[in-house]
């Protein structure tokens, strides 16, 4: 699947042999807690998610296994996909609320001096 | 005087500093956990209640408010700030004359912890594989700056001093000697903007006479994750909004001594009818000290706690870039990386 020559794996998805679509483990390649954590918050905002969880599993590798266990057949690529698309939302949100602040601060700074 | 919160909206919104320990420290706000709230993620409840107020902001420093949001991605943006904002360092140093007493290998570790004034956002990485082949780097991913400085002794000198500053010239090294030296069409592209160290008086050696330095150094875009010195920031900061209640009035000589539990400006002593009460201000200035949990007498009238949603950034750069357009550059970094495991998921290569 992933890692064919010298492309190095990004996302792997780890299932249990029997188990449904719904409990998968993904492993995150070059990630930590920066997108971890975030994007960990967002997908336990989501109703139908049962666990969801993720952990750094040696200090030295930089790789996360993250978890999602959902409830009612939802496959789990679907919450972390919507955990995906919420955060980039979120985060273009954050995006322009910055810019806007930060120039009517800086057009009120220049505004007094004149 | 002190309105008492419900305590499920305690626990939901504020970590509460108690005498031996914080409680309610982590975001308990999920679907599922309090009958009778919707917890789950709504767009437009977050696009209402999300604000940010800019407090000052001039070319070194910035702070900044952001109210509304949750502490894992508030963290995830500092993290960013301190790691992942790419900058322009100086990697390899090529030392074609070393005399001085400064060792070659600390000399190279100082030359690379000076912050170059280059926007990163104009070159490229260097890719990791040609490492042995070419050397020499493009124009579009490097920047190549020399010192070349000799350390002589001053003719002009009168015969008995003694002070270092009259006997030699050039015996001190300051990053300000540090030239460059432009490749391919860089002369063209940075035509009106000089690349040069952000500050100019940061002490890289000293000489004494017959003793010199010849270096050629090759900058490349880097981030904090791998060498601290392509971190754009000094520091990048934050702290929760500190909020002090008054479980009862103080007043007369305790309300002296309340004041002076917290630090300045943020209880004032104010006169009504005749006794002086206190009353809590700004508690914003508070450092959470907890110094009123000290005094036995005080301890139960005030009530400590801390927003959990309300961030007060501080963002001081280095001077590559300004604080502001590194806010901006550590928010596109976060839609980066979720970017690129929507496209690897969407991809063919995952079934």
């Amino acid at each position: 699947m992933a890692g064919e020559g010298e492309k190095k794996p990004v996302l792997e998805m780890v299932q249990a042999d029997g188990a449904d679509e719904g409990c998968v483990t993904f492993v995150l390649h070059d990630e930590d807690h920066t997108l971890g954590n975030s994007l960990r918050y967002m997908i336990m905002k989501t109703v139908d998610v049962d666990f969801c969880g993720y952990t750094i599993t040696h200090p030295s590798e930089s790789k996360i296994n993250f978890r999602i266990q959902t409830r009612g057949g939802v496959p789990a690529t679907e919450p972390l996909r919507r955990g995906l698309k919420d955060l980039t939302e979120v985060s273009q949100h954050v995006l322009n609320t910055f810019q806007a602040r930060v120039n009517e601060f800086k057009k009120r700074q220049e505004d007094p001096m004149e | 005087m002190a309105a008492t919160m419900s305590n499920v909206e305690e626990i939901r919104t504020r970590a509460v500093l108690g005498e031996f320990g914080v409680k309610n420290v982590h975001s308990s706000d999920f679907p599922g956990n309090y009958p009778g709230y919707d917890d789950a993620w709504n767009m437009q409840k977050f696009l209402k209640n999300f604000r940010i107020d800019i407090v000052n902001l001039d070319e070194n420093t910035m702070e900044f408010d952001m109210v509304g949001i949750d502490a894992s991605i508030a963290n995830a943006f500092r993290r960013i700030l301190l790691a992942e904002v790419p900058t322009m360092a100086i990697e390899k140093v090529f030392i074609y004359n070393n005399t001085s007493i400064v060792q070659d290998e600390v000399l190279a570790h100082r030359l690379g912890l000076v912050p170059i004034k280059a926007d990163p956002r104009l070159f490229e990485y260097r890719n990791a594989g040609e490492e042995s082949a070419e050397e020499e780097g493009s124009e579009i991913d490097t920047i190549q700056l020399q010192l070349k400085i000799k350390c002589s002794r001053n003719p002009r000198a009168t015969k008995d001093s003694s002070d270092p500053r009259e006997l030699y010239l050039n015996h001190m090294v300051y990053s300000s000697d540090i030239t460059w030296v432009p490749i391919g069409n860089q002369a063209d592209v940075f035509a009106d903007f000089v690349i040069r160290p952000v500050h100019d008086d940061i002490l890289i050696a000293k000489l004494r006479p017959g003793q010199e330095l010849d270096i050629i150094m090759h900058c490349v875009k880097g981030i904090g994750k791998d060498h601290a010195k392509f971190s754009p920031v000094a520091t990048a900061s934050y702290r929760l909004l500190p909020e002090i209640t008054l479980l009862e009035t103080v007043e007369g000589e305790k309300a002296e001594r309340l004041k002076r539990c917290f630090s300045r400006g943020v209880i004032d002593i104010e006169d009504v009818n005749g006794t002086n009460v206190a009353k809590v201000v700004n508690s914003r200035l508070d450092t959470c000290s907890r110094e009123v949990i000290r005094h036995d007498d005080l301890k139960n009238l005030v009530k400590l706690a801390r927003l959990r949603d309300h961030f007060i950034f501080t963002v001081e750069s280095t001077g590559i870039l300004p604080p502001d357009v590194l806010v901006t550059e550590a928010i596109k970094v976060l839609m980066t990386k979720c970017q690129r495991f929507l496209s690897e998921l969407d991809s063919p290569s995952m079934e």
